[in-house]
């Protein structure tokens, strides 16, 4: 496996770069998507080329970019329209989006502080309960060096489909 | 410790290999964004596995189980506190941060805040972390070298250095990332085969001397004679009267022959004195660690000092891993918002996964290589650990293993470290060109190996858990208020990162000094976190209050490109717009080959 395995793609045609010429204006809106293939003019070449007049010009590379059907046009008018910070667009990232975000991230943060943190205690209040043993191994052994690592992993996979969701949600209320 | 060919062999094939991936990936990097952020590419997977391999550094991969062995169950918050860490970068940090397109942590701040000066403030702080990590993975690197071979403790640190520094040299970001992911895989098989094979030993009917339980609430006890070489100065305890030969001065006295220690009074060994024991006595502990199986067996049965000092480790641990350097500049090299969301739940996977056993090792440790107890070196207990429990070959090539994976460990850390403290340094002191970067690399790597040659060889765990403290004091206010707070000012950040990493800094200096005095300090010194981190949060927020002429103008601007779901398109991209596009120069330069 090569190491940029990632810019390979099966005919040869390379992703476009999500940066890709970005450079000079970064308010360029995206190409107009239809339901087509699109034809997209490149990005203005990179200055270090010199521009020499060339008496048998190739014609003008395009590049050919399949139409990707989640970027479909009410994502662009939402983009300009956020990009142009009216108050309806600065509500909308505000209230929504960022709000909704944070919500989710600090109710699974509190899971994770009030599990972890309540468990010193319990152990030094209930000297007790430290000293319970299943099947020879102790219980605290296995609440604190085992048991921590999945649930770790499952509060991650849950953020991950809710703040998904919540994205994908606010993608699909301004196209609408 | 006498020669080990297996040992050698393993340690001479990782740097090998290492050396080879890092060539073989370094030949495309040709462009500061190769070398800065790997041109963005990394996929999640790969990714994930590449900051597990830089993550599980030596604290990880050794002083864990030594910390386990000298602390018992309270030491276990150690590996959930690191992995943890990842859950909140996840929650607040990961996704937004990508979305910056930022390159490295100050550029971030500069692109939040606008404030050059606290671009260099905070270029100044990651310059510190960076070397103030890498001096345990060195010193951790010359110990393991010094076990297996006679050479002295600062061998082992120049050689991971020079091969480090000469993989970064040469392909920077690019050329690690596959390194680093190649290292996560070996160190899991480097800890989890001796810790299944040690475990049917113990089960089938426990290594050289029979079954050794650990429930009994009496001390570890020697099983067979045993003779301790004490090479460094350290306090003993002992909790009956034990009876002992000593060569060499004890009780700052001469001591040549029989003697007794009474549990009155703590003990001291000078450096190069030789101690013997005979089978069934209890073994005398190091004044810090845990001296009875009950205490060590059952958690927080201490004092309330403890039950503070495990929740000031939570703080730091949870809060730090988000303001660690080398790992946010790992983040950066994600395609996008989404995909570095999906490599941090990958990452905990990996990380709990490997997780499981150095706790089961150390456990273990204290089974059967108890004399670390006496000399203090806990942290070579999982080197030890397979020759004690399986006398012969069998237990050399387990020893192999392990040691293998620990020198992998040093290699990965060091090399993310140096990359992103030479990323800092190329782009913020030098014009940010390949070349300056490369020069910044062979600078950077100078500071970590003086330091650790030159200061003394600490627990590694408990430098690294000031590391944590310090970047949750001062980066973690900073990025969860900066992407979740639009009222953040720059002279607000620029506080809380000052009084934070002031106070870690003065604990830091205090513990070291009580170190070479007799440790006197109190615990919150060994462990601030409780206090630092609460205290820099409600600094940066009561100034940014005071000082609302500090927030950015377009600060709306700024919140939509963090928050903005990756279809939009608001992501630009920091590196591309100040150092052009990596694609473009590669086929200027007529470097790119065709690939199979």
């Amino acid at each position: 496996m090569t190491d940029d395995f990632y810019e390979r793609r099966a005919n040869g045609v390379r992703e476009p770069d999500p940066t890709l010429g970005r450079r000079t204006r970064q308010q360029r809106p995206l190409p107009q998507p239809t339901d087509q293939a699109v034809v997209e003019p490149l990005p203005p070449a990179p200055e270090d080329e010199p521009p020499k007049p060339d008496h048998h010009a190739r014609p003008k590379r395009e590049r050919v970019i399949l139409n990707d059907p989640r970027r479909g046009a009410g994502t662009l008018r939402a983009r300009v329209e956020l990009e142009e910070q009216t108050s309806w667009g600065k509500l909308l990232v505000k209230d929504h989006l960022v709000k909704v975000q944070l919500r989710t991230a600090m109710l699974l943060a509190g899971l994770v502080v009030v599990v972890f943190g309540s468990l010193p205690v319990l152990f030094y209040l209930v000297p007790g309960f430290s000293r319970l043993s299943l099947a020879g191994i102790p219980v605290a052994w296995l609440i604190l060096g085992v048991l921590p690592f999945p649930f770790l992993f499952g509060v991650g996979i849950w953020y991950n489909r809710l703040a998904e969701r919540n994205e994908r949600a606010f993608v699909d209320m301004i196209e609408n | 410790m006498q020669l080990n060919p297996w040992a050698l062999t393993g340690i001479v094939l990782v740097a090998v290999v290492t050396f080879f991936l890092g060539h073989r990936s370094s030949r495309s990097a040709t462009s500061t964004h190769d070398f800065l952020v790997a041109r963005r590419t990394v996929r999640s997977r790969r990714n994930a596995a590449a900051i597990s391999g830089e993550y599980l550094s030596a604290a990880s991969f050794l002083g864990i189980a030594g910390i386990v062995l000298k602390d018992g169950a309270d030491a276990l918050w150690f590996p959930i506190g690191f992995t943890a860490g990842y859950l909140a970068l996840m929650l607040f940090v990961a996704a937004p941060l990508r979305r910056s397109g930022a390159y490295t942590l100050p550029d971030f701040v500069e692109m939040r805040l606008g404030s050059t000066g606290l671009r260099r403030f905070s270029t100044a702080f990651v310059v510190f972390i960076g070397i103030l990590y890498m001096v345990p993975q060195l010193q951790g690197a010359g110990l393991t070298l010094a076990t297996i071979l006679p050479v002295p403790v600062w061998a082992g640190a120049v050689v991971v250095m020079v091969l480090v520094a000469f993989n970064v040299i040469a392909g920077g970001m690019r050329a690690i990332t596959v390194v680093q992911a190649f290292q996560y895989w070996l160190k899991l098989f480097a800890i989890s085969v001796p810790a299944f094979v040690l475990c049917m030993v113990f089960f089938a009917g426990g290594g050289p001397d029979g079954f050794r339980p650990l429930g009994a609430p009496a001390p570890p006890v020697f099983t067979s004679d045993t003779t301790v070489d004490v090479q460094t100065d350290v306090t003993l305890h002992v909790r009956s009267d034990t009876y002992l030969w000593a060569y060499g001065r004890t009780d700052n006295g001469p001591a040549a022959g029989p003697t007794h220690w009474t549990p009155l009074a703590p003990h001291t060994v000078s450096e190069g004195t030789t101690l013997k024991f005979l089978a069934g006595t209890p073994v005398p502990v190091v004044s810090d660690s845990v001296a009875d199986n009950a205490n060590w067996l059952h958690p927080a049965s201490g004092s309330l000092t403890d039950l503070l000092q495990t929740y000031s480790l939570m703080f730091a641990t949870f809060l730090g891993t988000m303001g660690l350097p080398h790992v946010l500049v790992r983040f950066y090299t994600n395609p996008d918002g989404k995909a570095a969301r999906r490599t941090t739940v990958h990452v905990l996977l990996l990380l709990g996964l490997f997780y499981l056993f150095p706790t089961l090792l150390g456990a273990l440790s204290r089974m059967y290589v108890p004399e670390l107890l006496v000399t203090g070196k806990t942290d070579a207990a999982i080197l030890r650990l397979p020759s004690a429990m399986l006398p012969g070959v069998g237990g050399q090539i387990l020893g192999a293993v392990t040691a293998a994976g620990a020198f992998a460990a040093f290699l990965s850390s060091t090399s993310g470290l140096l990359v992103s403290v030479a990323g800092v340094v190329s782009t913020d002191l030098l014009p940010g060109r390949v070349r300056d970067f490369r020069v910044a690399t062979g600078l950077v790597a100078l500071f970590p190996i003086a330091l650790a040659v030159a200061l003394r060889p600490e627990d590694i765990s408990l430098s690294i858990g000031l590391t944590f403290a310090l970047a949750a004091s001062t980066f973690s206010p900073l990025l969860v208020l900066g992407i979740w707070w639009r009222k953040l000012s720059w002279p607000g950040a620029l506080a809380g990162m000052f009084v934070g990493g002031g106070l870690v800094l003065a604990a830091l200096i205090v513990n070291v000094v009580s170190g070479y005095t007799g440790g006197w300090a109190p615990w919150f010194v060994n462990q601030p976190a409780l206090i630092t981190v609460p205290v820099a949060f409600v600094t940066t927020y009561f100034v940014s209050r005071a000082t609302g002429y500090g927030r950015p103008e377009h600060v709306h601007d700024i919140m939509l490109r963090l928050h903005a779901p990756d279809p939009l398109g608001f992501m630009r991209d920091r590196a591309v717009a100040r150092f052009g596009q990596a694609e473009e120069k590669t086929r200027i330069a007529g470097r790119g080959r065709h690939r199979k």
